[in-house]
C-alpha cells in the first residue's frame, strides 16, 4: 500500500472534520469495549491467561528459526510447499508464479492485512488475472475502488450501512437496500458464483503451527472456509512472526484472540488447515502453499521494539486508543492503524516517512493495559520517539525549545530567575480573566483552547518566605 | 518521618496554591515536610519527547535531591509515576545510579495515595457544598494505581457530592508536549472529556495532575463554560475551594 503516513496530521485534520465518520466513529466506540469487558469474565484467571499467551509468543520469538524450520518440515511433509518471501515485491511475484503454474484466472481472497502491504490485489490486476476480496468488508472497500481499510479486524468499520446501501446499489446494479441482513444477503448472492469459478483462494494466517505444519485461520463469516477449500490452489500468506510452537499453545492464545477481538467466546469459524486435500478426502484444495513473509519483520526482531512482534492482531489497542477513536484508521496512512500501527508502520516503511506516528498519542496507556500479549505499546512509542530524537527527524523548534528548557532545569538559580519572570509575564498576558488566548509558540494549544495564566509567583518564591525545611547542611541523613 | 515534597515544575510555575495545600495536608497527617530548595523537573518532557539525555541529567539531579528522605511525595499522578516506574529504564546501563534510583522508586508515592495508606489521614479541614465529578488521570490510574484513594477522601469532605462522569478514565487529551504538536487532535479529546464533565451535572471537576487540569480548564473555558471550577484534590481537601 502507498504510505501516507507522512500526511499523519492532515489527515487527521480532515477525518476530525468530516461530519459522516465522526458520527459513525462514535458508533463504534463503546461497543467493542463494553464487549470485550464482558467476555473476559469469563475466564476464571484473565491476567494469568494473559502472562501464559505473552510467554507463548515470546517463546516462539525466541527461536523463530528453529520453530519455522519445523514449520516447514510438517507442512512439506504433509504436502504443502513452503516459501518465503523477503519482501513484499516477493509476495506479489510469488503468488503470480503459482498462478501461471496452475493457470489460474479467477482469484478469490479471504481476509489478508499482509497483502495490504503488498498491494496484491492490484499486482494481480496487473497480471490479467481477476481477484475478488470475500470478506464483506474487504469487498464492500474492493467494490469502492479500493478504499484502504481502517481496522485491522473490520477493515470498513469506518462506513454506515447507508453508504454500504449506495456502493451496492451503484455496483451491483440493483436496488437499493438498507437493512442489514439484506445487505449481508446480497453480498453473499454475488459471492457465491465466485466461490464456486475460482481457481485459487488466498487467505491471510492467524497462527503456523510448527508441529503440525497448519495454518489456523480466525474468521466469523465463513468466507474463509470456503475460499481455502473450494479453488483447487490454496495459498496462505502471513507475517513470520505468526509462528506458534503448538496446537496447545494456539488453544490458550485463542482463549484471548476472539474475546479482545469482538468480544466472542469464540469466532463463529475457527479453521486449522494442515495439507491439500489426501487421498480419499473430501475437502480441500489440491493444492497449497504458505508464503512466510519478512518484509522488515526480522529487523524488528533485532530491534529494541521487537515486542511488537508478540501482537496476534485482536485490534483491542484501537479499539480503545481514545486518539483513534476520533480520527479513525485513515489517518495512520498505512496498513496498520492505532498503537500496533504506530510501532510496525514506522518500522515496516521507514521512521522517516512516518515520524509522527509514534508521537501521535498521548502515553495514556489505555493500549498497554488491554493488549493480551501485554505489549508494552507506549514504551515502544517512546523507543522510537527516542530514535526520531536522535535523527533529527521532528521539527527544529521543537527540539530547541525542549533544549533550552531543558538546560535551564538543570541550573536551579537561573531556573528560578527565567521562571520568576517568565510567570509575571503571563500572569500579565492573561489580564484580568486569568486566561490566554493565544500563545507566540504555542498554537497547537491555543487555537481551540485557552491556557490558563499562572498567579504571578511560583512555589518557590513563596516558600521562601516560611521555609521551615533546614539547609540542606543541616538535613538529618536517612538512616541506613 | 520525614517526607520529601516534590512540588513539580507546573505546580511550581502554574499553581503554587496547590503545593501548599498538600503541604498543610501531610503535615496534619503527621509528616514532617521537606521541600528540596533546587527542585525544578522531573524530566518527564524530555523523556517522553525522546530526549533521553537530558531525561537522565534531570533524573540524576532529583534522585540527588530526594534520596535523604524517608519518602518522596508529589501533588501529581504522572510526575509521581515518572519517576516510580521510568527512572530504572533510563538508567539500565549505569548499575550505580540504576540502585540509587531503584531505591528512590519504591520510596515515592502520589499524594492522596500517601495521604490514604501511609498518613491514614482520618479528617480533613476542607469543606465544600458542591457536586464534584473526579476524572482518572492516566498515569495516575495505570501507573501510581490511584482510583479509590481520592474519591475516598472527598468522602471525608463535609457537604461534598460526589457523582461519576461516563469514561472518567478515558484520556483527556493533555499527553504532555502532545497538546502543543497535535493540538487539533489533542483539543478534541479535551472537549470530549468537557462534555461528560458538564453531562455529569458536577459544579467541579477535581483531579490530581496538573496537565490534565490546564488542558481541561483551558477547554471549558473557551467553549464559553465559566462556570465549571477545575480543582485540584489537594485544594478540596484542605479547604482552599470553598
Ligand atoms: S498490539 Fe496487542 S492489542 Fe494491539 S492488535 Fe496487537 S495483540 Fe491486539
Amino acid at each position: 500500500m502507498q504510505v501516507a503516513s507522512m500526511h499523519f496530521k492532515e489527515r487527521a485534520h480532515v477525518k476530525l472534520h468530516d461530519a459522516l465518520l465522526q458520527s459513525n466513529l462514535k458508533k463504534m466506540q463503546g461497543k467493542f469495549v463494553a464487549k470485550r469487558r464482558a467476555s473476559l469474565i469469563e475466564l476464571d484467571d484473565v491476567e494469568g491467561t494473559r502472562d501464559a499467551a505473552k510467554e507463548i509468543r515470546d517463546r516462539a520469538l525466541e527461536n523463530l528459526d528453529v520453530w519455522l524450520e519445523l514449520f516447514e518440515r510438517n507442512a512439506t511433509a504433509r504436502g504443502a510447499t513452503v516459501l518465503f518471501a523477503e519482501t513484499p515485491a516477493d509476495i506479489n511475484a510469488l503468488v503470480l508464479e503459482i498462478a501461471a503454474r496452475h493457470r489460474v484466472r479467477k482469484i478469490i481472497k479471504s481476509k489478508s492485512m499482509v497483502s495490504e502491504e503488498s498491494s496484491l490485489d492490484h499486482a494481480i490486476e496487473a497480471a490479467g488475472l481477476q481477484v475478488v476480496e470475500t470478506d464483506l468488508g474487504e469487498y464492500i472497500l474492493q467494490l469502492n475502488d479500493y478504499e484502504p481499510p481502517s481496522h485491522i479486524i473490520g477493515p470498513a468499520l469506518h462506513k454506515s450501512k447507508e453508504e454500504v446501501a449506495d456502493i451496492f446499489a451503484r455496483r451491483h446494479g440493483t436496488p437499493r437496500r438498507t437493512e442489514i441482513n439484506e445487505l449481508c444477503l446480497e453480498a453473499r448472492q454475488m459471492l457465491r458464483q465466485h466461490y464456486l469459478t475460482a481457481d485459487m483462494g488466498i487467505s491471510g494466517g492467524n497462527f503456523f503451527v510448527a508441529e503440525s505444519g497448519s495454518v489456523v485461520l480466525v474468521t466469523n463469516e465463513g468466507n474463509a472456509t470456503l475460499t481455502t477449500t473450494l479453488p483447487k490452489v490454496h495459498v496462505a500468506i502471513s507475517g513470520l512472526e505468526k509462528i506458534v510452537p503448538t496446537l496447545e499453545d494456539v488453544a490458550t492464545l485463542m482463549r484471548l484472540l476472539p474475546r479482545s477481538a469482538t468480544g466472542q467466546s469464540i469466532s463463529n469459524y475457527v479453521d486449522i488447515l494442515t495439507g491439500p486435500k489426501g487421498e480419499g478426502e473430501f475437502h480441500g484444495a489440491e493444492h497449497m502453499y504458505f508464503i512466510i513473509v519478512d518484509s522488515g519483520r526480522t529487523a524488528v526482531l533485532a530491534s529494541e521494539v521487537r515486542e511488537a512482534l508478540r501482537c496476534i492482531r485482536c485490534g483491542a489497542c484501537m479499539n480503545h486508543c481514545p486518539v483513534y477513536q476520533n480520527i479513525g484508521g485513515h489517518s495512520y496512512g498505512w496498513v496498520y492503524p492505532g498503537p500496533i500501527g504506530s510501532i510496525l508502520t514506522p518500522m515496516y516503511v521507514g521512521l522517516e516517512k512516518a515520524a509522527d506516528l509514534p508521537s501521535a498519542s498521548t502515553l495514556c496507556n489505555q493500549c498497554g493495559v488491554v493488549c493480551p500479549v501485554r505489549i508494552p505499546l507506549p514504551d515502544l512509542q517512546r523507543k522510537l520517539r527516542e530514535k526520531t530524537f536522535e535523527q533529527h527527524l521532528r521539527p527544529w523548534s521543537e527540539r530547541a525549545g525542549l533544549r533550552v528548557w531543558a538546560w535551564f532545569a538543570q541550573r536551579p538559580v537561573l531556573y528560578a530567575v527565567a521562571s520568576k519572570v517568565g510567570v509575571r509575564v503571563l500572569r500579565w498576558w492573561g489580564g484580568k480573566g486569568g486566561l490566554i488566548h493565544s500563545l507566540p509558540f504555542g498554537g497547537g494549544w491555543t487555537d481551540e483552547r485557552d491556557m490558563p495564566a499562572p498567579t504571578g509567583r511560583t512555589f518557590r518564591e513563596l516558600y521562601r518566605g516560611h521555609a521551615q525545611s533546614p539547609a540542606p547542611s543541616e538535613r538529618p541523613r536517612r538512616a541506613a | 518521618m520525614r517526607v520529601g515534597f516534590f512540588v513539580t515544575c507546573l505546580v511550581d510555575l502554574m499553581r503554587p496554591s496547590i503545593g501548599f495545600a498538600a503541604i498543610r495536608l501531610l503535615e496534619a497527617g503527621g509528616a514532617e515536610v521537606f521541600v528540596p530548595p533546587t527542585q525544578t523537573c522531573c524530566g518527564q518532557p524530555a523523556y517522553n519527547s525522546g530526549d533521553r539525555a537530558d531525561a537522565k541529567a534531570l533524573a540524576a539531579k532529583l534522585v540527588g535531591e530526594f534520596e535523604e528522605c524517608d519518602w518522596l511525595v508529589t501533588p501529581s499522578g504522572s510526575c509521581g509515576g515518572m519517576i516510580r516506574t521510568h527512572y530504572s529504564d533510563l538508567f539500565r546501563d549505569d548499575p550505580a545510579m540504576l540502585r540509587r534510583a531503584e531505591a528512590l522508586s519504591t520510596r515515592t508515592r502520589e499524594l492522596a495515595d500517601f495521604l490514604v495508606n501511609e498518613l491514614h489521614l482520618e479528617r480533613v479541614p476542607g469543606r465544600y457544598e458542591c457536586t464534584v465529578t473526579y476524572h482518572d488521570s492516566c498515569a495516575g490510574l495505570r501507573e501510581m494505581g490511584i482510583k479509590t484513594q481520592p474519591r475516598a477522601l472527598l468522602a471525608k469532605v463535609a457537604g461534598l457530592t460526589l457523582t461519576e462522569m461516563a469514561d472518567c478514565e478515558t484520556c483527556c487529551g493533555f499527553g504532555g508536549t502532545f497538546a502543543v504538536k497535535f493540538g487539533e487532535i489533542s483539543a478534541r479529546l479535551a472537549d470530549n472529556k468537557c462534555q461528560h464533565i458538564v453531562n455529569s451535572g458536577a459544579d467541579a471537576v477535581v483531579l490530581g495532575d496538573l496537565g490534565c487540569m490546564l488542558n481541561i480548564e483551558g477547554r471549558l473555558r473557551r467553549r464559553g463554560d465559566h462556570k465549571t471550577r477545575v480543582l485540584h484534590v489537594a485544594e478540596i481537601l484542605a479547604g482552599d475551594a470553598a
